[in-house]
């Protein structure tokens, strides 16, 4: 018995304790609103939005609903968020490993980098990279070609868009590549555990993703074109690229200063990661004939791994809900299209603002599910 | 178990003592909700005004602080109406954005910033418009350069920068949308970027309120480089604006802002307030308070109207010293009185 209220009474006052206030919050945002006449309620998410977003990965115009718009600002939001996370972590690798290099002009350049990007607020840096670098940029009509066919201006990089015959066909190729390099990394290492015998698997898998697809465009009818960008006039003095791809300034600066600046966080994570496997490991390895690239490969990035892990997962985390600054720079993102617009034209404050809290926080919790998944993975298997 | 048992006590202890805390909390806000604005604006000494965040000739702010503009100047008479003193009105710079919300919440009593008056807004979000201080509407502004010289020659992709959260954006859907016309809306939270943006060549058009391009123009790197178009594409009448529910406040405001505009028609201005006290017309008796009780209907003394006139001025006054005289709309347009040709008529004050 004494041991039952040890154990449950605390806890269940601090259960009733947050329901408690809850409740209150609720119940006073409730009174304040009917005594200043503002209706509580979703309805407005199918309601016709009527206003336009400038970017947006689907279909979507003013005589969509709410609701819609709510998705164009969520997936203009994971898409800034997870080419970020790529760039941060491509970069946060070479960055942290650079700064274990036993050559002085390289560390030294990596831990420079490194202060320098962790150390300015990232605000700045948007704003830095939107209203001063890019806009040095030149106009339309003034742009040089990068590689070709691309344009880099004042007004977004035009890049061409591909116009695909097939496409499906295509997709299911590369899928069936995917399947089968899996198939065929467990059937190696079955055969390296069971006979010894060692398959280059890299080889392979490269050889696969590049034959398959390659062979839908002979024999699936699959083609692919290029529609290339191109001057056009507006006005007198006003240009503009037409056809492929138009990437706005603001996603462009944005991407820039998320990853530029976690990729500092992402370095210290790498570095601290490797410098946390102990020496003797190394040396052990290498002593039992393991070459160099073997030693890195075997022995040190899978227990660098589990340290890694954790503490980048924070970062991107951070990354995403810092992604939230895009409001800034008129990037149409969630908290710009929908927490933004969305709500100044309907007016729902509460409902719009907890919609996108729960989002940012369903988002979070889904990447930190992912990498503990994978944490768990790569963990120390005790057999 | 006498440990466990204070233990418990302890724990009891601090739940009723955040209970005490809730419950102190919540009869606070029943106090405020009998309250009526003005009471706590007399308490306070100062009239709560949001305005925006520069916008010469509605409302922006000089080097040292002091705010100037016809809708700073309907918190200023607000302020000469209820403590006597024009000048004790604490003004608060907002976004387009964050403007409801601050009304809403109590952050503010007043709102006048170039508001535009709509059916939704007046009816969805808990907001009262007392009247229009200002008849606009949307229009473009563009480079001069480009040869453009009206909307029609707008083309497909056109860039177009403008202000979040504003009717503008809805306004300007409308009307690229009629027309078939695609385009590249770029929206900022804040006016300034919105002109740098315009300035640095991001986009080709900008579009607000005509008198809002009239004064953000001034800001430009190059004014006499951009012209505004001579197409009004939108209805905006501009005006204060108070919460919902105190319909006393919502009286001081509006009759305020039409005290003004009457002491223009009646020729009643700053510098001879005082003498027509002894005029023949009653209708201008009562407006300078030496007629009639019009004030007590307020709660407030009977000369709240002159000391409006005297501190702040009439409309003509207001209107000259911040728009014309500052060359953003020499032309009062429809911002002219009635008897003059403009659409301004006002309910008679008695």
């Amino acid at each position: 018995m004494n041991n039952i209220i040890k154990r449950f009474i605390p806890q269940i006052l601090a259960i009733l304790f947050v329901v408690l206030i809850f409740g209150f919050l609720t119940l006073n945002a409730q009174t304040n609103m009917d005594n200043r006449g503002i209706d509580f309620g979703f309805d407005f998410l199918s309601q016709e939005s009527s206003f336009d977003v400038q970017f947006s990965l689907i279909e979507y115009s003013g005589s969509d609903s709410y609701a819609r718009a709510f998705l164009v600002g969520l997936l203009n939001t994971l898409l800034v968020s997870f080419i970020s996370i790529i760039i941060c972590t491509i970069l946060g690798v070479i960055i942290g490993v650079a700064r274990l290099s036993s050559n002085y002009l390289i560390k030294n350049s990596a831990a420079w980098y490194v202060e320098f990007f962790r150390n300015i607020p990232l605000l700045l840096q948007i704003f830095f990279w939107y209203y001063a670098a890019l806009r040095a940029l030149p106009m339309p009509e003034k742009a040089n070609a990068w590689f070709g066919v691309t344009y880099m201006t004042v007004k977004g990089y035009y890049i061409p868009a591909m116009v695909w015959e097939n496409l499906n066909v295509f997709l299911y190729c590369g899928l069936a590549a995917i399947i089968s390099i899996i198939v065929m990394r467990n059937y190696a290492s079955r055969l390296r555990d069971t006979q010894g015998k060692q398959i280059p698997v890299l080889l392979y898998s490269v050889a696969l993703l590049i034959v398959l697809p390659l062979l839908s465009f002979i024999f699936g009818g699959v083609s692919l074109e290029f529609e290339i960008p191109e001057l056009k006039k507006l006005s007198k003095i006003s240009y503009i690229y037409e056809g492929g791809i138009s990437l706005p300034p603001e996603l462009i600066a944005l991407v820039l200063a998320l990853s530029l600046y976690t990729s500092t966080f992402v370095a210290e994570c790498v570095r601290a990661g490797i410098e946390g496997v102990s020496k003797g490991q190394k040396e052990a390895a290498a002593s039992v004939g393991l070459t160099p690239n073997q030693v890195l490969k075997l022995v040190i990035m899978p227990q660098a791994l589990r340290i890694i892990i954790p503490p980048t997962t924070n970062q991107y985390l951070n990354l995403t809900k810092n992604s939230s600054l895009a409001a800034a720079i008129a990037y149409p993102d969630l908290v710009l299209v929908f927490a933004g617009t969305a709500l100044m034209q309907t007016g729902k404050a509460i409902e719009i603002v907890s919609i996108t809290m729960l989002t940012y926080l369903t988002i979070s919790l889904t990447i930190a599910a992912i990498m503990n998944w994978y944490n768990k993975k790569i963990e120390i298997k005790e057999k | 178990m006498r440990k466990i048992m204070f233990k418990i006590i302890k724990q009891l202890t601090s739940v009723v003592a955040m209970f005490a805390v809730l419950f102190a909390f919540s009869t606070e806000t029943m106090a405020a909700k009998k309250s009526k604005t003005l009471e706590n604006t007399k308490k306070r000494g100062f009239v709560r005004c949001g305005v925006s965040q520069g916008l010469p000739g509605f409302s922006n702010a000089d080097e040292s602080g002091n705010w100037t503009g016809i809708d700073v100047d309907v918190c200023r008479a607000v302020a000469a109406a209820t403590l006597g003193d024009a000048t004790k009105v604490k003004f608060t710079p907002l976004s387009a954005k964050e403007r409801f919300t601050a009304l809403t919440s109590g952050e503010i009593d007043i709102l006048s910033r170039n508001t535009t008056w709509t059916l939704s807004r007046d009816a969805d979000i808990g907001l009262t418009f007392v009247g229009v201080n200002f008849y606009d509407g949307q229009g473009f502004m563009v480079r001069k350069g480009s040869g453009i010289a009206s909307t029609s020659e707008f083309k497909n992709g056109t860039s177009v920068c403008t202000n979040l959260g504003t009717t503008t954006e809805l306004n300007m859907r409308d009307f690229f949308d009629s027309r078939g016309i695609s385009y590249e809306p770029v929206v900022f939270e804040k006016a300034d970027e919105v002109v740098a943006a315009y300035d640095a060549g991001r986009c080709d058009t900008y579009t607000t309120d005509k008198s809002g391009l009239a004064a953000q123009r001034t800001k430009l790197s190059a004014p006499d480089d951009h012209v505004v178009l001579p197409e009004t594409i939108s209805k905006e009448p501009l005006g204060p604006v108070v919460r919902q529910g105190d319909s006393v406040w919502e009286d001081i405001v509006r009759w305020s802002l039409n005290t003004m505009i009457e002491a223009e028609e009646y020729g009643v201005n700053s510098s001879n307030a005082d003498m027509m006290k002894t005029s023949n017309n009653p209708a201008i008796k009562r407006l300078v308070g030496a007629e009639g009780e019009l004030g007590a209907a307020f709660g407030l003394d009977n000369e709240w109207n002159l000391r409006i006139i005297k501190q702040v001025g009439n409309y003509g006054e207001s209107y000259k010293r911040n728009i014309a005289d500052t060359g953003i709309l020499p032309d009062r347009g429809p911002n002219e009185l009635w008897t003059k040709g403009g659409i301004l008529y006002v309910p008679p004050a008695r």
